[in-house]
């Protein structure tokens, strides 16, 4: 690899560097694409600041400074909860999605039977491909106070019914179990692809000085996934804000808004259904910087910690 | 080598064999289950008579869907969405990615032009901004809604111009020496060469588009425009915002439960179908997207 470098080097021209200029072009439509709809958008934004008027459009509106953000975060009832509910039902989402593929993908490590560890493999991964809309439809069907599966069983055995979508004590439960089923499979994937690499030999030394399986994990297996779980640690870090949007918007109700409503869907509420333009737009500014920062610093850390480099 | 397994390690064997079990049983049994209430009659489905296997079979859940002419327009939408939308976005992934792969002299202006499309990854115009821009380009009610504001994937522009970097360099050097343009080079040399990545591409876009419901229901204003999953999400929805349980109960006995399994079903086979095809490629893609660096 040493000898490639000094062509890597930006001053010294390559002989056969020659400027192409179709590789501008080829540039361009993706470029005018993120421009309309992804750059026009972000000065868009500045909404948050004004007093929309459709009529005045976006640019036209008059500015009205922090009054907005004011009324959102100070005078706004309930939004202190909705601010708690995303961060509590993330930063469970976080944790138990973190956990839960390191734990299957090391059971899965030892079974030895092949044709039963693909099919494992197959089977957990396949809700991550379904949409949230078919599993939430299948969720409320299966969790229904009537005639639900769930609590046809629960009747079974002698249990009174639950109406796990309509109780606040149980709802966020709800979400954080359906969130780990959907992905904890998909998960284990780059744990898998981790373990592949990890040195059979190594094994067979442990087996050789008398380790048992145990130990193997704890001083083979588990160092070997360790730089992977600290690097998906970290940057699960940049999700805190997101409580997931799809999931919770087709399972709430007004039941359970307390303990349910997070920031996207307040958003959603507030702008689409209310057309508070202005407000809304206040509450996605934040989300927008907030989220922003928060993966730039999980991509920095990782970065610092993993040598990470995304591009 | 086989080496004798204590009685801890075996009673830990069966242990791990039923863990495992019961999870990968747990990740499809809800499916199964919705597939015997889709082929069972409304009666025993609203009596909670449904597990596992359909009670009273029959196929008029799915006769009624076939017949239902804004769930099998809401299908068609997607199919077509899916065929314009994925091309759409491979294009584009290639057009951006293969510039973006180049070095710093052959490409003056690289770094620049990267933060440009990186930024966009990690802030966004928020919910109201897009919609407003949306609406003034006059997408709305228009497939085109569906397909062009998110266009470019930039997550999956790091995938593919990672993937050209790894070609080896030569390649492109040799056709260069003999007077090849860039575009020929990207067509025959980069192009081939990245075959399983863009396969792994195609997945991700295909099941995207197939599973996105949110722009469906923000730009489009009649139901005869929705794709699918914005359609099924109607339905959905208009049984969950029942909170009264009585209510419920009247719902039940009316609506029907299968009708709802049915479409659900049908909207989710697709998937299905192509799922043992596609998992080749998504382990590569995943891979291939996080372990670098």
């Amino acid at each position: 690899m040493k000898q490639h470098e000094p062509a890597l080097a930006p001053k010294k021209k390559s002989k056969f560097a020659r400027v192409d200029k179709s590789l501008y072009l080829m540039l361009i439509p993706g470029a005018v694409i993120l421009i309309i709809y992804s750059y026009i958008p972000i000065f868009g934004l500045q909404i948050a600041f004004k007093d929309f008027d459709i009529a005045k459009g976006i640019w036209g509106s008059p500015w009205v400074g922090l009054d907005n953000f004011k009324y959102i975060f100070f005078s706004y009832p309930g939004f202190g909860k909705v601010v708690f509910n995303t961060v509590y039902i993330a930063v469970l989402k976080m944790i138990f999605r973190y956990i839960t593929p390191i734990i299957v993908a090391l059971l899965l490590n030892e079974v030895m039977h092949i044709k039963f560890k693909r099919t494992v493999q197959t089977l957990i991964y396949l809700p991550h491909f379904i949409s949230w809309i078919v599993i939430c439809g299948l969720m409320i069907s299966i969790l229904s106070p009537t005639d639900g599966a769930v609590n046809e069983i629960l009747k079974a055995v002698g249990l009174k019914p639950v109406y796990f979508l309509g109780n606040k004590s149980t709802f966020r439960p709800v979400l954080i179990i359906s969130d780990v089923w959907k992905e904890f499979g998909y998960g284990t994937i780059i744990y898998m692809a981790a373990l592949t690499s990890i040195d059979p030999s190594l094994y067979e030394a442990a087996t050789i000085d008398r380790a048992n399986r145990f130990q193997k994990v704890l001083y083979i297996t588990l160092p070997g996934i360790a730089p992977i779980a600290v690097l998906v640690g970290i940057l699960g870090l940049g999700s805190l804000l997101s409580a997931g949007f799809d999931q919770i918007f087709n399972l709430y109700n007004p039941l359970v808004y307390d303990v349910a409503d997070v920031l996207d869907t307040f958003t959603y509420r507030m702008g689409i259904l209310n057309a508070q333009y202005d407000l809304s737009t206040a509450v996605s500014f934040v989300t927008s910087f907030t989220n922003a920062g928060l993966v730039l610093i999980s991509y920095f850390i990782a970065y610092k910690v993993a040598g990470y480099r995304p591009f | 080598m086989k080496i004798k397994k204590s009685p801890g390690e075996k009673a830990f064997d069966v242990f791990n064999y039923v863990i495992l079990a019961i999870l990968a049983l747990l990740c499809v049994v809800p499916f199964i289950h919705l597939l015997a209430l889709s082929f069972s009659s409304a009666a025993a489905a609203n009596a909670g008579k449904v597990g596992l296997w359909p009670v009273q079979p029959t196929l008029a859940s799915y006769q009624y869907a076939f017949q239902t002419p804004n769930f099998v327009r809401a299908f068609g939408i997607t199919v077509l969405r899916v065929v314009l939308g994925v091309s759409l976005n491979l294009i584009l992934l290639v057009l951006t990615a293969y510039p973006l792969s180049k070095r710093n002299d052959e490409l003056p202006g690289r770094t620049w032009i990267s933060w440009f499309f990186i930024i966009p990854m990690f802030i966004g115009g928020g919910l109201i901004p897009t919609y407003l821009v949306v609406s003034a380009t006059h997408l709305n009610n228009t497939i085109f809604a569906l397909i062009i504001p998110g266009a470019v994937s930039v997550y999956n522009v790091m995938i593919l111009l990672n993937f050209f970097r790894q070609t080896p360099k030569e390649l492109e050097e040799s056709a260069r020496m003999d007077g090849a343009s860039q575009i020929i080079c990207l067509v025959k040399i980069y192009l081939p060469l990245a075959v399983p990545c863009l396969a792994t591409l195609f997945v991700f876009c295909t099941v995207g588009h197939w599973n996105e419901w949110f722009s469906g229901m923000i730009y489009m204003s009649s139901v005869r425009n929705y794709p699918l999953m914005t359609y099924l999400q109607k339905v959905i929805s208009q049984t969950n915002s029942l909170t009264d349980p009585s209510q419920i109960e009247l719902m039940a006995k009316i609506s029907s439960k299968t009708f709802q399994a049915a479409q659900i079903i049908i909207a989710t086979l697709p998937i299905l179908v192509v799922y043992p095809f596609m998992q080749r490629y998504f382990v590569q893609g995943m891979t291939l997207g996080a372990m670098k660096g």
